[in-house]
């Protein structure tokens, strides 16, 4: 009952691997709008911009907001704060590189980029999520001032830099800018 | 065999006789109607029908500002988010402007208040009344339907063998045909001897009864339109049918167009499994 | 006849390490490559095949559409409106999860005329014929509930009709409501309990198609001649003959079902389910999905008492009556010989039977009113009287055709053109190759 005694196999080859071939692109066709569904809806992408009004956060007060379902710690540092972060040279950061979404990819991690930028030092805008595992650090806490993640002990400075435990990079900082003087647009 | 198949087509025929005397049973009676609607509405030619249909963004365009400057006083429709707006043609930009001629509850602020705001592109169209209940109070106690889905959520049942040929036409497009007949029904005049109950108003298009609470709702030249489209309610009618349409059934384009695909794949796939099929089976026998 | 000697051998030393051990590998070779059928199976035998994918089909949209959707009174509606228009692909994921729920049931309702036709359910194969009614029971109870979930206007009042049946039965009926619904009327509850049980449904489906399968391969599939077989000459390998012409059947199968969900996806639909649910107001005319139209007729037509059993009970008797009585079909059956193809009378019955039942879904279509009413009953004494009275008496008295000796010989006989036998004699334009 075999079916490859045959008389012509190129041709009758030719038809079963045709036949295959299609039934594979078909079915492969088919797996796309299974895996599709799985990405952000419509809706989910529509609400990843947020405007924050911080006409009320005073020098040394901080704000977390919700955006795209995760924290964004907004801080109005202190003048300490900013002088203690300024004065880390490059060279003691596990991590150099800035990771801010609103400059070069490589720039580097000195406080002014990690910051709302020039006369703005004072405001942080950084997503609220340790680079280690994913939890929420607490603020003001730590050996060096800034944020400590109580899961697995990383030690984030006052500019949100990692300078010890297990997290390998600086807090994230999201696309934001200052729409007017108090408020902030994220995403 | 004939004879059976005779026999066959004989009780087929009385099935059909009997059916057709059922059918019969449905004439309505002019002044005192029983069924609904009193007239099928009519088919209308829309650009959205067929297997190669797709939406004519200018018509959505004037359907939507008719639903802005008209409907949208008494009729929510609160599934369809301004960002969706740009199926209909319109620029980000025009989207958010758009968007923010409305207001939209949001809340609660750092107070515990709840406070309104210009909407955002990625809030749904907010509602005339504040829950049904008020929507109710404020319309005789009918509460006006959410548009959101009213395009497919009406269509006039099609007897028998319409609705088989359906299947060959790919009609689907009862509701907008349906909205079209309703809306441009209302001139029509009561037979003799019918009584249309007070506070409501005759239209022989109306699926569920004589007469419904709904006035008139747009007449000639209420609504302005730029592209030099007719301004009648004729006109009007179908570009809000086509775009509550469009507001039901966003992804009709994609769908008929992915679909076309997928029914060449399919029947060059059939071609080609029934012949591996033929030189498989060449060999059983 | 999976239950002889095993062909399998495999050829190289992980093959004989896997087969020592569990030897799944054997199974599936014996069941689906080297497993012997008929070799004059018709299309009508490829339904089977295409239920099977078709339970595959509605299994897994149905658990990527459960990703999405709000198992909740005041989101259900939203939730299935938010996979229409927001998730990526997910108006086709659930085009294809409501229309597959018809299509599902336009194969199953094939696969089971199939069966009433060629006989398939007579000894030894009563067992395979009874887990058949199982299954089909357990997918009316899987699409009701399931066409409960999107919370429109129709899945509130279907669920409502439907679970109002149970108050005809005597004494405990508002009890066993009460129970099903938790609570006095269809709500949150009833919701929750349907769309729990209409994820797990399916997957006891796909285990009594399992058992449906292996009662199969016991005794092994009929034919259209009814005669079992005898030689190896009359089969021929499940592989590739049967897959190759089942796989075509499938892709003429999707190429209908695909015309559905791209060009008329909400033709077997009903307009009223794009209304959210209002427990303060029924819609005209309460119609359930067409594939239960024909037991609604049957329900509706019982409009007289019958004795101490009152019009509501009788005509929920009716209805469960309808499918109950599929489960006694191998023992109403008289007749000696199987398949309706030597059966002329029995055939002319079975078309009308046919005929009448999607009659009887035409008249559950209708309000219950006027001449409806007569046509329901009749319509409805046809149906139980063809299991109740033509069944066995027509077995005893018809006189069949002459049948071939073997199927290679009804074969042959076929394929000669019917030269050896007056033309017609085997009734052969049923038994294509």
């Amino acid at each position: 009952m075999s079916a490859t005694d045959t008389s012509e196999p190129n041709r009758r080859d030719f038809l079963y691997v045709a036949t295959g071939m299609a039934g594979v692109v078909g079915a492969g066709a088919l797996a796309w709008p299974f895996i599709d569904q799985m990405r952000p809806d419509a809706s989910t992408l529509a609400a990843s911009s947020i405007e924050v009004d911080v006409s009320s956060v005073t020098p040394g007060m901080s704000l977390t907001v919700k955006w795209r379902g995760k924290p964004v710690f907004i801080r109005n540092r202190t003048p300490e704060e900013i002088k203690a972060a300024q004065e880390v040279p490059l060279a003691e950061l596990k991590d150099p590189v800035a990771r801010n979404a609103n400059i070069a990819a490589d720039a580097p991690a000195n406080d002014i980029d990690r910051t709302a930028g020039e006369g703005k030092e004072n405001w942080m805008v950084m997503v609220g999520v340790c680079t280690h595992l994913g939890c929420v650090p607490l603020g003001q806490q730590g050996d060096f001032g800034g944020w400590f993640c109580p899961c697995h002990g990383s030690h984030y400075d006052t500019a949100g830099r990692i300078r010890k435990g297990p997290a390998p990079e600086n807090l994230h900082i999201p696309n934001f800018q200052f729409i007017s003087d108090t408020t902030i647009r994220v995403g | 065999m004939k004879k059976i198949l005779n026999s066959l087509a004989a009780i087929g025929f009385l099935f059909a006789g009997t059916a057709g005397a059922a059918l019969a049973q449905e004439e309505n009676h002019a002044a005192e109607p029983t069924h609904f609607p009193i007239h099928a509405p009519k088919e209308m030619d829309w650009t959205f029908a067929g297997p190669f249909g797709n939406y004519d963004k200018a018509q959505l365009q004037r359907g939507l500002k008719i639903y802005k400057e008209v409907c949208s006083a008494c009729h929510s429709m609160n599934l369809v988010a301004f960002r969706t707006l740009e199926d209909l043609g319109y620029s980000e930009a025009q989207v958010k402007a758009f968007a923010a001629e409305y207001e939209v509850q949001d809340g609660p602020n750092a107070d515990g208040e709840m406070f309104t705001r210009k909407a955002l592109p990625g809030d749904h169209f907010p509602s005339p009344f504040p829950n049904a209940v008020a929507a109710a109070a404020a319309n005789n106690g009918a509460a006006p339907p959410d548009f959101s889905l009213i395009a497919k959520a009406r269509g006039v049942t099609r007897g028998f063998p319409t609705f088989v040929y359906d299947i060959f036409t790919q009609y689907a497009e009862g509701g907008p045909d349906y909205i079209h007949a309703l809306l441009t029904g209302y001139d029509e005049q009561p037979p003799a001897g019918m009584e249309v109950a007070e506070g409501t108003h005759y239209n022989p298009y109306f699926i569920a009864g004589k007469s419904l609470a709904m006035a008139k709702p747009i007449s000639d030249g209420q609504v302005t339109y730029e592209d030099g489209s007719p301004e009648t309610v004729d006109q009007y009618s179908r570009d809000i049918s086509a775009f509550l349409m469009w507001a039901a059934e966003p992804h009709l384009a994609t769908r008929k167009q992915t679909g076309f695909a997928v029914m060449i794949f399919l029947v060059l796939f059939a071609g080609l499994v029934y012949a591996t099929k033929r030189k498989v089976w060449a060999n059983a026998h | 006849m999976s239950g002889g000697h095993s062909t399998y051998s495999p050829k190289t030393g992980i093959g004989r390490w896997i087969d020592a051990r569990m030897p799944l590998p054997r199974l599936v070779h014996d069941s689906f490559v080297s497993y012997p059928v008929p070799r004059n199976l018709n299309y009508a035998y490829t339904f089977g095949g295409i239920l099977s994918i078709m339970l595959v089909a509605q299994i897994l949209t149905g658990v990527v559409l459960a990703m999405h959707y709000a198992n909740d009174t005041t989101l259900a509606f939203q939730s299935v409106e938010k996979i229409m228009r927001d998730v990526n692909s997910g108006w086709l994921l659930r085009y294809m999860h409501s229309n597959g729920a018809s299509f599902f049931f336009i194969a199953v309702y094939i696969h089971i005329m199939r069966g009433l036709y060629y006989g398939s359910y007579k000894a030894p194969r009563e067992l395979l014929w009874i887990l058949g009614c199982i299954i089909y029971l357990l997918m009316m109870a899987t699409g009701f509930m399931g066409y409960v979930l999107p919370w429109g206007q129709m899945s509130f009042w279907g669920a409502t009709v439907i679970t109002g049946f149970f108050t005809a039965i005597p004494l405990v009926g508002e009890w066993v409501q009460q129970l099903l619904l938790g609570g006095f009327a269809v709500d949150n509850p009833t919701l929750n309990r349907f769309f729990a049980l209409h994820y797990l449904l399916p997957f006891m489906i796909a285990g009594v198609v399992i058992l449906h399968v292996w009662a199969l391969h016991v005794v092994g599939q009929t034919n259209p001649t009814g005669i079992e077989v005898k030689s190896k000459t009359d089969t021929v390998a499940f592989t590739p003959y049967a897959t190759i012409k089942d796989g075509f059947a499938m892709v003429v199968f999707l190429a209908v079902f695909a015309y559905f969900i791209f060009y008329i996806p909400n033709y077997l639909g009903h307009p009223d389910n794009y209304i959210q649910a209002d427990s303060l107001k029924t819609p005209a005319h309460i119609v359930p999905e067409w594939y239960y139209l024909p037991f609604y007729a049957i329900l509706r037509a019982i409009t007289f008492n019958i004795g101490p059993i009152d019009s509501k009970l009788g005509g929920v008797l009716a209805m469960f009556g309808s499918i109950a009585v599929l489960f006694v079909v191998p023992w109403l059956d008289t007749s000696k010989v199987r398949s309706a193809v030597y059966r002329p009378w029995y055939k002319l019955f079975f078309w009308l039977f046919v005929i009448n039942a999607i009659f009887l879904g035409w008249l559950g279509s209708k309000p219950a009113e006027g001449l409806y009413i007569p046509l329901m009953q009749i319509s409805t004494l046809y149906y139980f009287a063809f299991f109740l009275i033509i069944m066995p008496v027509l077995g005893l008295i018809e006189t069949p055709r002459r049948l071939p000796n073997s199927i290679t010989e009804a074969v042959l006989e076929k394929n000669k053109g019917g030269s050896a036998h007056p033309a017609g004699a085997t009734a052969a334009p049923e038994t294509r190759g």
